[in-house]
């Protein structure tokens, strides 16, 4: 399993985990866990991914959830779990 | 499983305290290009080294996109042409032709700099060696991306005086000719003292011949993050002190170790080392010196900053070695003055002088690094400020270097752009007196004892 993570910031609106969601679906990638908070009136989400069987390219399903961002206004990252496991685990 | 905490901390040292990492550096030996002719050895040189950083820059990207950190450099160190050319070149044009082919190969693969226009003469001089730091000048002048060193002594060997003599006039030859661009090439050329084979740093990076055919190191940074730790630890004790960068050093050096192992297993070529240097930019809050201030200290140069960096330095080590197996190249904290920020306002502020940054060469790698100097300083003087750096690194075990921008045509009180990475300096004061007759003696200084330390 490819797990990755995916973080959401930004002003919060209708329809972000929606439209995060649609594309996760449509791209194939299983959401594993989902966190989300509103800090400030401010957006938080994260989650938790499996990528194993995406469609395309880690770094362009990256570039393309960053362009899906752009659009809805918030920032949008995915990464790779081990960049969290290698600083936070021995 | 990772939690949201975790994933806020990591992304806030990526987004608001400049964490990166600073390079991905492949080896490339060059041995097996030599060739009696000049022209089949630079065909050699070209061929070997397109063919296999070919893919380097399209992997860091894939690998930044991955794990969404910046990787800012990715380059090519080579072996030293000093051993490479030695047969193929009789005069220093040959030289400056194979520094031509470098340069072209690195704009091919599209490095930001490639290493290695070097020559090892630590206790001696080949003819061929000679010749290429003659035309170092020429060549500094005549590339955009290749960077230069020598290494002019070490502790087992002593130190080549001669050599010195002769890079203190290189240095000054080099200044006059990239004088319309603020003597530029002298950024380019580092002289070092115990040069370490698998460095991945520039300018001083180049493949040592104890090294694999190819091999990637990568140098990790983050002095923002390790300044912003320290806060945390506002007034709390020594101890407490240590403990934090210590933690702090390992979670940077976990992402480089990370970044490494991908762009090895990417590129099928094998890991080397990981650099554990604390590397400074000019962007704001991207500051070592930024670190000791934070320590307690008005202004880096004050009475306690060599102290301060002994503990960064210290500390940064005993975290990083925690976290990867493989720890060499320089691994130290960078002091280069141009290239930090508040470096360069100490020094405005009258409290970093170039005796103080001297000291503090003592206990961090590498050395007097990215320093301006008026450009009437003589060629004597200069191989004087070089010999005395150099000393430090014999007699101390470690590596030190010299990297300093004699600026034609300017003094103290001006300033100097070089854009960029590179940053600005002001122009700090030279002791004036001199030390012609000392420089004059020529031969090499003895390698000094190994006990009776003290």
């Amino acid at each position: 399993m490819e797990k990755a993570i995916i973080t959401v910031v930004g002003k919060d609106q209708v329809g972000i985990i929606a439209k995060v969601c649609a594309y996760l679906a449509d791209a194939q990638i299983n959401i594993l866990d989902i966190s989300q908070t509103i800090l400030d009136g401010f957006f938080n989400m994260m989650m938790i991914v499996d990528a194993s069987h995406a469609k395309g390219e880690f770094y362009e399903i990256a570039e393309e959830l960053e362009k899906l961002g752009e659009e809805i206004g918030v920032n949008i990252k995915l990464q790779h779990e081990d960049i969290f496991n290698k600083m936070h685990r021995i | 499983m990772i939690n949201l905490f975790e994933v806020a901390e990591t992304n806030k040292m990526i987004e608001q305290e400049n964490l990166d990492v600073r390079t991905i550096t492949i080896g490339i030996s060059l041995l097996d290009c030599m060739d009696a002719n000049i022209d089949v050895l630079c065909q050699n040189i070209y061929q070997k080294i397109t063919s296999i950083a070919k893919d380097l820059v399209k992997t860091g990207e894939a690998i930044e996109k991955k794990y969404g950190i910046p990787i800012v450099n990715k380059r090519i160190s080579v072996t030293p042409i000093g051993f490479v050319g030695a047969s193929a070149c009789h005069s220093t044009d040959d030289f400056v032709k194979i520094a031509h082919t470098l340069d072209r190969c690195a704009h091919v693969v599209g490095v930001n700099f490639i290493g290695g226009y070097s020559a090892i003469v630590s206790k001696g001089m080949t003819k061929a060696e000679r010749l290429l730091i003659e035309s170092i000048p020429q060549a500094m002048r005549e590339t955009e991306l290749v960077c230069s060193s020598v290494n002019v002594g070490s502790t087992k060997t002593g130190i080549n005086m001669d050599a010195v003599k002769l890079i203190g006039e290189i240095v000054k030859e080099t200044a006059e000719l990239t004088k319309e661009n603020d003597s530029i090439g002298c950024a380019k050329f580092v002289v070092f003292c115990n040069a370490p084979d698998d460095n991945p740093f520039m300018a001083g990076a180049f493949h040592g011949v104890s090294e694999a055919d190819s091999i990637i190191n990568v140098g990790v940074s983050g002095p923002g993050v390790v300044r912003n730790a320290i806060k945390t630890a506002k007034g709390k004790d020594f101890g407490e002190l240590c403990e934090t960068v210590k933690k702090t050093a390992f979670k940077i050096t976990r992402v480089g170790q990370l970044v490494a192992r991908e762009a090895s297993a990417a590129l099928n070529i094998p890991f080397g080392i990981i650099d554990l240097s604390l590397a400074p930019t000019p962007a704001v809050g991207d500051s070592i010196a930024d670190c000791l201030q934070e320590m307690g200290l008005e202004r880096v140069g004050a009475p306690g900053t060599t102290a301060a960096l002994a503990i960064l330095n210290d500390q940064v080590k005993k975290g990083g070695v925690m976290a990867s197996s493989y720890v060499g190249g320089l691994s130290g904290a960078f002091i280069p003055v141009s290239e930090d920020q508040s470096m360069i306002d100490a020094v405005e502020a009258g409290a970093l002088t170039l005796e103080k940054l001297e000291a503090m060469t003592c206990v961090c790698s590498v050395g007097l690094d990215m320093i301006a100097i008026p450009g009437k300083t003589s060629a004597k003087t200069i191989a004087g400020i070089i010999a005395d750096e150099m000393a430090i690194g014999m007699i101390n075990q470690k590596t030190t270097a010299v990297r300093i921008i004699p600026v034609v045509g300017k003094d103290v009180g001006e300033t100097v752009e070089f854009g960029g990475l590179l940053g600005y300096a002001p122009i700090m004061p030279v002791n004036e007196f001199s030390c012609d007759e000392f420089i004059d003696r020529g031969g090499r200084i003895p390698a000094p004892i190994h006990s009776f330390k003290n």
